[in-house]
């Protein structure tokens, strides 16, 4: 428990506040009274201030996190891969031709076209989000309170699990969202995309009904092409910010005399050993759906242009 | 939970990492594995091979087995054959001898029975001239009774 006088709220409060920095502007103030002569970049100290940052504000637990697992992530099997022998896989690389070998199979059924990026991508995106999600299961109060700890500062906010931070899975989203777009122009040029988007699902064969038809088409295509990026990144943000803050309501209870001290590590044990699938199984629907995405910004409807 | 440009710092990353993850992690590992399954398949079609390759040398050993053993078999049926045949032509000739032996003893015998029967009946001749001498204690002129004696011996 992170101090004896904070209440329930405060707690969870505290927990899922992100470590901020960012511009606060000119006379803002500050959360232990003092004004700002002029605006400057700064660590928040309070959610009402890392709040007020507006967008010009960086989650510094959630990017060092997830570069730091990133970069784990890139190290061992970048070594592996150089390490690598066609002889005798030793441990380690066996476990990563198995994860690659597992990627490899499911990218090629559910991507038929030729990329040579979508694999990799595929195998970044699930080694990397299980990585992060993995967080979910270190127990919530180690790593914020050792790092409490080591800057002494008892209030720091400090999220370790960067998939709780929509953030980080909107953006991951967005990436996706964005390589969608450009291979959809790369494969079908700009004006094949923008017949995509204004065509369909509608058609008549006449022009002067389609050109009527735009406007209905390009509103169903445009919400179904963004849904995709904003239900992806919601999708992953959900399932574990949701896990984390159960984690953290279990947490609470631990404080709570010594059958709560039982009982709440009971539920932990439980919720972790359910959490194991859930984070597995939000890496991976995270990575098969990217992949999909992309299967289908190579998809070129051709036998239904034929058609009309 | 505020949207704030993590957002875009979070997408560059992701970008960075799959394309450090495109470049220099999948081809390595990707072609080690291929160049494995590449060597696996050799070594199962060489197996393979080898497989029938003794299967064929089993097959040929036991083909020269059986033809060798023909062989034997057409020597000895050769030999005794050939054995079957000396042991008919030595019976053939031991029974021809035989009979020669036999008609020439015959022919000796039947020599020696003439000669025999001769010598009686001259003996016979002589004796009976000399009993008939002594019955009619005369002497007969022999040349003048030849004749009858002749007879009297060619009856005997």
């Amino acid at each position: 428990m992170a101090g004896e006088a904070q209440t329930a709220t405060g707690y969870i409060q505290h927990h899922l506040q992100n470590m901020t920095y960012g511009k606060l502007p000119a006379g803002y103030t500050r959360a232990d009274g003092s004004v700002l002569s002029e605006s400057s970049w700064t660590m928040a100290h309070s959610s009402q201030e890392a709040a007020d940052m507006g967008f010009w504000a960086l989650h510094v637990d959630t990017l060092g996190w997830s570069i730091g697992l990133g970069l784990i992530f890139c190290f061992l099997f970048a070594r592996a891969a150089k390490k690598a022998t066609v002889d005798r896989p030793t441990g380690f690389q066996s476990f990563v031709e198995l994860v690659t070998d597992f990627i490899d199979k499911l990218v090629k059924e559910t991507f038929p076209h030729r990329n040579t990026m979508v694999a990799p991508m595929a195998l970044t995106i699930f080694v990397w989000v299980f990585l992060m999600n993995l967080m979910d299961l270190v127990p919530v109060d180690w790593l914020p309170m050792a790092a409490a700890k080591i800057s002494g500062n008892d209030h720091l906010f400090f999220k370790v699990v960067p998939t709780t931070d929509p953030n980080a899975t909107l953006g991951m989203a967005l990436a996706v969202f964005a390589l969608m777009i450009f291979f959809s122009i790369r494969e079908k040029g700009a004006l094949g995309f923008l017949k995509e988007l204004t065509l369909h699902p509608f058609h008549t064969g006449k022009w002067f009904f389609d050109v009527l038809l735009i406007p209905m088409n390009f509103l169903l295509e445009a919400v179904s092409l963004v849904a995709k990026p904003i239900s992806l990144g919601l999708r992953l943000f959900g399932n574990l910010y949701a896990g984390e803050m159960i984690f953290i309501l279990i947490a609470i209870v631990f404080g709570v005399g010594v059958f709560g001290f039982i009982g709440a590590g009971l539920l932990h044990m439980g919720w972790a050993i359910f959490h194991v699938l859930i984070i597995i199984l939000q890496a991976f629907v995270f990575m098969v759906l990217s992949t999909v995405y992309m299967a289908m910004a190579h998809h070129r409807d051709d036998e239904h242009e034929h058609d009309q | 939970m505020n949207i704030n440009l993590t957002l875009i710092g979070q997408s560059i990353t992701f970008l960075f990492f799959v394309w450090f993850c495109w470049k220099f992690v999948w081809p390595p590992l990707l072609g080690v594995m291929k160049e494995r399954e590449q060597k696996i398949a050799d070594g199962l079609a060489d197996a393979e091979h080898a497989q029938k390759d003794l299967e064929l040398a089993k097959r040929k050993a036991a083909e020269q087995l059986k033809e060798a053993k023909d062989q034997a078999n057409e020597i000895i049926d050769g030999a005794n054959k050939r054995a079957n045949q000396i042991i008919d032509e030595a019976k053939q000739a031991a029974h021809s001898e035989g009979d020669r032996l036999k008609a020439a003893a015959k022919a000796e015998i039947d020599q020696e029975v003439n000669r025999a029967k001769e010598q009686l009946r001259s003996r016979v001749a002589d004796l009976s001239v000399q009993g008939a001498e002594k019955i009619l204690a005369v002497n007969i002129d022999a040349k003048a009774h030849d004749d009858l004696i002749d007879k009297l011996a060619a009856e005997l």
